[in-house]
């Protein structure tokens, strides 16, 4: 497991208690192209179910795990593909 | 004009507003194409803004939305939503009724 992996899974699991969670490290599919950096762990694909999301619009939701993430984006992280579901 | 005015006119002044990287012919990221490839399979007539070539454009329409990533699909001055969210509408079908009901897109 990567390290921002880590980092991103253990503030989503404090922030939205989710049912479910999955995080997966993409960067490899984007090697070299804009953006991707030498060091990976750039591009991430996440899943989360979550109450948090009840009665969310798919913005809502997703402005939540941006804004849970914003010191990753910060530092590197490029692109998160994200499916937020409620239950 | 501020960056942030610059976008909200662009918004206002277009119906269908795409922020991507590259152009709709020459897409320069897999996500940015996602959006741009949906759009023209509904035929929807949208403009677009390639942010690889306008830095103060590209920082700044994170801003404007709050909203860190590129693709962005504005529609009516409205934020719609990055690549996950387009694709996500496009398969289940809102996409198409969203934009005939904001009346962009003639009902087929």
């Amino acid at each position: 497991m990567t390290s921002r992996q880590n980092r991103i899974e253990v503030r989503l699991r404090a922030d939205f208690n989710p049912s479910d969670l999955k995080v997966v490290d993409e960067s490899h599919t984007h090697a070299g192209h804009a953006g991707a950096g030498d060091e990976g762990e750039s591009h991430f694909y996440v899943e989360i179910v979550s109450e948090a999301f009840a009665g969310k619009s798919r913005v809502e939701a997703q402005r939540m795990i941006n804004e849970a993430l914003r010191e990753e984006f910060d530092t590197g992280l490029h692109a998160l593909r994200m499916k937020t579901k409620a239950a | 004009m501020s960056v942030q005015d610059t976008i909200r006119s662009q918004v206002d002044k277009n119906d269908v507003m795409l922020y991507m990287k590259g152009t709709p012919t020459f897409p320069q990221c897999g996500f940015s194409s996602v959006v741009s490839q949906i759009l023209n399979y509904l035929q929807v007539d949208y403009e677009s803004v390639n942010v690889l070539e306008d830095m103060e454009i590209r920082e700044g329409i994170k801003q404007f939305s709050n909203w860190p990533t590129i693709p962005q699909l504005y529609v009516k001055g409205e934020f719609v939503g990055g690549c996950d969210i387009v694709k996500e509408m496009f398969e289940e079908g809102e996409l198409k009724t969203y934009l005939i009901e904001k009346g962009v897109l003639a009902e087929a």
